[in-house]
């Protein structure tokens, strides 16, 4: 063409880059389907921790679900560090897919202006998918994203917001999966990329510029990417002395504070409302159940019989703690105050903090008969300190720490 | 586009099929199964998704999302990328120096990207005190941070291109002789 108009962005002459090609696409797509298939599994399997179905939904931010809670089972109380993986895989691997899905995307982007915009209804249905595709995932990655960051920008809820989200983009994935999975194996297979003429998929550049990098440098390159972020953010989920290197995590760096509870705090007792003389010498804890209802000073707690256990905290956001040594009473003791200490019942927890999605909080019956489930009094050795949750928390294993209710008021039996 | 493989069926069976798929639909069958399929999904999720009053801010979202990425985001960077190169073109010299100035950039800006919220803190105000407040952590120390990170990056960056510009005649050296004594060896070998 002679004329000197500038080239607009529905013309294929418009993309000029010579690394876009149906490997490039199909390379980064690979490797797409495998991180997002754990995402979306383990975004579940998050879901499930929270047990969603006990006490009428007391844990359930998305009650609404109906049959997308299809797979929901009883969550275990071990291995302990259950939830500390499934949901430290879930956060960073999110985290370290990110320059993927970019990259991704730019290698698709001419395909955006192609002209006309629907050679058909199959076509238009499959381009009004990729909206839903495009815009899911990256919806899923930033409401993900800025709720670790505690930047809650996005309207409503998190948990309806990315439960129900993950859900109208899988459908989309799955049908853009299946439709394009054998070009993407036709293309791994190829040791070339078509020429322009010959490329059916409109990716191949007709006019390509000269290359300032090669395709092995730009996957370098989204690789480097991904390898900084995971090693700036992964120690926030490993916790010990690896905390030090997740310089950009929420919950990376130092720990607060110093000694035995010198741990990662989810929310401090200003932050949800917990007032001094809540939790002085008035403060009594309540236990009901099968009829009956005691209450008990801390004294009279700490008089019952102590038990041990080393148990991590795991946030939904990523981050957990090592093992701590927590020290209490079990669960399923404090069920037989009540007299129901054969086969104990769920639990309700209640606690004394005046805001926050769980202070309300329902257990399992197995959860409240793992040995290792306590009302923890003290941790390492020494009383817990009011951001932990003095007087008086729940831990249990493998549990998210939401789960893990701190202030606790009242422990109703057969309510969980 | 693609098709999809058909089975040996009857001709006529292929003829009609084909005939319907080009005429409106212009695909196979198993796109439009899983087009109903997925949209089914979709819908099923979707009015979840949707219900309560701020329904529309979430589809602004959703659908913001890619636009927002697609003709903001996606164009800015491009943009970006084209001035480094243009600026770090080897006019004139040996090596063009732009992976040197690309990849550091392109990482430093990859991690404001992910933790913009984060590095924002240090300016201060509600978000960072609610930071604070929650976690009981230092809310202003991400920006230094990334900071930090990102001056490491361009200088491992500058050293390696000063490495690089210094070591080619030793190594054009080291290499010839390299070369003699494979020589050498293979005709050892031979």
């Amino acid at each position: 063409m002679a004329s000197s108009r500038p080239i607009p962005p529905t013309s294929p002459a418009f993309w000029r880059s010579p690394l876009r090609g149906p490997r490039l696409t199909a390379l980064l797509g690979v490797v797409l389907l495998a991180g997002i298939t754990l995402l979306f599994v383990t975004g579940l399997l998050s879901y499930a921790a929270y047990n969603p179905d006990l006490a009428g939904g007391v844990n359930d931010q998305t009650p609404g679900k109906g049959l997308l809670g299809f797979y929901l089972f009883s969550w275990p109380t071990g291995p302990r560090w259950l939830y500390r993986l499934t949901q430290g895989v879930h956060v960073t691997l999110g985290v370290v897919l990110v320059p993927v899905l970019l990259a991704k995307l730019w290698s698709v982007i001419p395909k955006l202006f192609r002209m006309p915009p629907a050679r058909s209804a199959g076509d238009a249905l499959e381009r009004l998918s990729l909206l839903l595709l495009v815009g899911g995932a990256l919806f899923e990655f930033v409401t993900g994203l800025l709720n670790v960051q505690l930047a809650y920008l996005f309207p409503g809820s998190f948990y309806r917001l990315h439960f129900y989200g993950a859900w109208v983009f899988i459908g989309a994935f799955v049908a853009h999966v299946v439709l394009r999975m054998p070009r993407t194996v036709r293309a791994l297979r190829e040791r070339t990329d078509p020429a322009a003429e010959d490329d059916e998929t409109g990716l191949v550049a007709v006019r390509p510029d000269r290359p300032t990098v090669s395709r092995r440098g730009a996957l370098g390159l989204v690789g480097a990417g991904s390898l900084l972020l995971l090693v700036t953010t992964a120690g926030q989920s490993l916790g010990g002395r690896w905390r030090r290197t997740a310089l950009l995590a929420p919950h990376g760096g130092a720990d607060p504070g110093g000694g035995p509870n010198g741990f990662q705090i989810n929310k401090t007792a200003a932050a949800v409302g917990i007032r001094a003389r809540d939790t002085g010498d008035d403060w009594r804890l309540t236990v009901e159940g099968g009829g009956r209802r005691v209450r008990l000073t801390r004294a009279e707690l700490l008089r019952l019989p102590q038990h041990e256990g080393a148990l991590p905290i795991a946030c939904v956001e990523g981050w957990s703690t090592d093992d701590q040594l927590w020290s209490g009473v079990r669960l399923r003791e404090l069920a037989a105050l009540v007299g129901l200490g054969d086969r104990p019942p769920g639990v309700l927890v209640e606690s004394l903090q005046l805001h926050g999605a769980f202070r309300r909080a329902a257990l399992s019956g197995s959860q409240v008969r793992d040995p290792r489930s306590l009302l923890a009094l003290r941790v390492g050795g020494a009383e817990l300190s009011r951001d932990h949750g003095y007087p008086a928390r729940i831990i249990v294993p493998a549990a998210p720490g939401v789960l893990n209710t701190k202030w606790v008021a009242r422990l109703s039996f057969g309510e969980g | 586009m693609r098709r999809v493989r058909m089975p040996g069926r009857a001709a006529a069976v292929r003829g009609w099929r084909r005939l319907r798929r080009h005429r409106w639909y212009g695909e196979g069958p198993l796109h439009l199964v899983l087009m109903l399929g997925s949209f089914a999904l979709t819908g099923y999720a979707g009015v979840r998704l949707l219900a309560g009053g701020r329904w529309p801010l979430v589809v602004v979202w959703f659908v913001g999302a890619a636009l927002l990425h697609d003709l903001v985001l996606l164009p800015l960077y491009a943009l970006a990328d084209r001035a480094v190169v243009r600026c770090t073109a080897g006019a004139g010299r040996r090596r063009s120096w732009t992976a040197f100035v690309r990849v550091p950039a392109a990482l430093s800006g990859l991690l404001l990207l992910v933790w913009f919220p984060l590095i924002s803190y240090a300016a201060g105000g509600a978000p960072a005190a609610h930071y604070e407040l929650a976690t009981g952590l230092p809310a202003g120390v991400f920006l230094g941070r990334w900071l930090l990170i990102s001056a490491v990056l361009f200088a491992v960056s500058a050293l390696w291109l000063l490495c690089r510009t210094v070591q080619p005649r030793r190594a054009v050296g080291r290499l010839r002789h390299r070369r003699r004594a494979t020589k050498r060896r293979a005709a050892d070998g031979d």
